[in-house]
């Protein structure tokens, strides 16, 4: 029971993880109906960014925000410089470039940092929380910082104009451009926020799955894996998809499979999914009248 | 005679490499109320998205005097002027309150829009009725009042509309066309409005501009359309 609880809780922590990415996934689909095959690449890159930042002395909570706001950065400069261009070409370019850019991220990281696996801080240390041993201090903090991401974004979209606005361009160009929305800047602040919440998801995978340049392949996988099963139009579905990914492929993993072949589980989520409710849980059906 | 809000001379237009606007002259007097009319397929529509910037086009377009033939659409919005654009543009996922607040979206005058809020409310009670419904769960009716309400909280001078009464029952077309005029009056708005219903645009409407094929076929006062027979027969079908 002991074992089976502590695999429930570590899969709550990786849930968080795949959680945010899911999040950062939808964002860029509901803008654009692409997925970004390199959100996992640009999360690691982030992560690497703060691991030399912390290299360097920086206390942790600085090298945190500041990765924060330098993905941010990176993300708008993406959009506008790299993907911007190819807003009007058909979807087999835009996922070519997709691609591309995660080989570029892989490629970039492991000239910069090489390729051998690194430790990286956790700035949750010391004692389980909750006094058990279920769930190391880490893993603990790094579902209450999920559920803190999950909350903030929810609450930018709900209450701010901003946020108002960037639904409104994502759901109809048109009518946001005649209310006087810069519609392109909408895009491009949407991939600045996805790149700063990917920053986080990889910040709190980094301490679980160690830092390599491939870090976040495993990641994405489930993190799509978990937007399928939610619904890839809906955040909230996406975000619920990823914790249950989390628990899921932690469980089947532990119990069915063995570790070895878990990332086949996200595959299989994925299949799944597809086959019986290609909406996912909480998406809706589209329904087209011919 | 007042100046010209809106001034079009030579306005040319195109979709794709097809040209659809061949060389227009037309303007909306400050304060006045301009119909355009024609058939199905004249241009009408095509006239209000080159305005906008929706489209490419080309010749001198001037509001106020200054010329904004060249600027993105958000651009052309945010100088005031509102475009109700065909098929009403309604944030279908949004609540009626958030495509509302869309409309006054850039506006730096928030302590305004309150009193905006009110306004629109009262002119179109069953809005304020539904704010917190989602606007594509709305009746025709009621999302053409959304939009015009929308566009009304942009503050703009120029309103323009594109077939404001399409598909609506004869009621609300002219509870629509009542809220139009009230607009005009009131709040001294400019209107372009499209309509394929020349009888109602007319009687909004104090000049006409009728296209046939992407050209100016006539243009004058309305009560020198509604008066010549000829006109009438031929071209508004009634």
């Amino acid at each position: 029971m002991g074992e089976f609880l502590h695999q429930l809780a570590s899969g709550l922590a990786l849930g968080g993880v795949y959680a945010i990415m899911a999040l950062a996934l939808v964002m860029i689909y509901q803008a654009t109906q692409l997925i970004n095959f390199a959100q996992g690449e640009m999360a690691m890159f982030s992560t690497y960014f703060a691991w030399k930042l912390m290299d360097q002395g920086k206390p942790y909570w600085f090298a945190f925000f500041a990765t924060v706001v330098a993905s941010f950065i990176g993300g708008v400069l993406i959009e506008r410089l790299i993907v911007r261009p190819f807003a009007n070409a058909p979807v087999l370019a835009s996922v070519i470039v997709f691609i591309g850019l995660a080989f570029v991220f892989n490629s970039l990281a492991g000239w910069l940092y090489g390729y051998s696996v690194t430790s990286f801080d956790s700035p949750f240390t010391g004692r389980p929380w909750f006094g058990s041993g279920y769930m190391s201090a880490h893993e603990a903090g790094a579902v209450l910082v999920s559920l803190c991401v999950l909350a903030m974004v929810y609450a930018f979209f709900r209450f701010t104009p901003l946020g108002l606005a960037m639904r409104a361009a994502a759901q109809n160009p048109v009518s946001s451009r005649l209310v006087g929305i810069r519609v392109g800047w909408m895009l491009a602040i949407g991939w600045g926020l996805a790149a700063a919440i990917g920053s986080v998801a990889g910040m709190m995978a980094a301490p679980i799955v160690y830092l390599d340049p491939n870090m976040m392949f495993g990641v994405l996988l489930y993190a799509f894996a978990g937007a399928v099963l939610g619904g890839i139009d809906n955040p909230f579905g996406a975000a619920f998809g990823g914790f249950a990914v989390g628990v899921l492929g932690n469980l089947i993993g532990a119990y069915v499979v063995g570790d070895e072949v878990k990332l086949s589980v996200a595959l299989a989520i994925i299949i799944a999914v597809l086959v019986w409710r290609p909406s996912g849980l909480f998406g809706r059906r589209l329904v087209a009248r011919v | 005679m007042s100046a010209p809000i809106l001034e079009a001379k030579g306005l040319e237009a195109w979709y794709g490499p097809a040209r659809a606007l061949h060389g227009l002259d037309f303007e909306v007097e400050d304060g006045g109320v301009t119909a355009v009319l024609g058939a199905n397929g004249a241009g009408k529509t095509t006239i209000l998205r080159a305005l906008s910037g929706l489209i490419r086009r080309t010749g001198d377009i001037r509001f106020r005097g200054r010329p904004i033939g060249a600027l993105a659409t958000e651009d052309v919005a945010r100088l005031g002027i509102a475009h109700v654009p065909d098929g009403r543009g309604t944030f279908v996922d949004l609540t009626v309150e958030e495509n509302l607040r869309l409309g006054a979206y850039v506006r730096a005058d928030r302590q305004n829009v309150r009193a905006d809020f009110d306004r629109v409310a009262a002119l179109f009670p069953r809005l304020a009725e539904r704010r917190s419904q989602q606007a594509g769960t709305l009746s025709g009716g009621e999302q053409q009042m959304l939009a015009i309400a929308r566009a009304l909280l942009m503050r703009p001078s120029l309103l323009m509309l594109d077939e404001p009464s399409f598909g609506l029952a004869p009621l609300v077309v002219a509870e629509i066309f009542r809220a139009l005029g009230a607009i005009n009056r009131d709040e001294g708005v400019s209107l372009l409005i499209v309509e394929q219903n020349a009888l109602l645009a007319l009687d909004l409407a104090d000049k006409a501009v009728l296209i046939e094929t992407g050209r100016v076929a006539l243009s004058g006062p309305s009560q020198a359309f509604r008066a010549d027979d000829a006109v009438r027969r031929a071209y508004l079908g009634y």
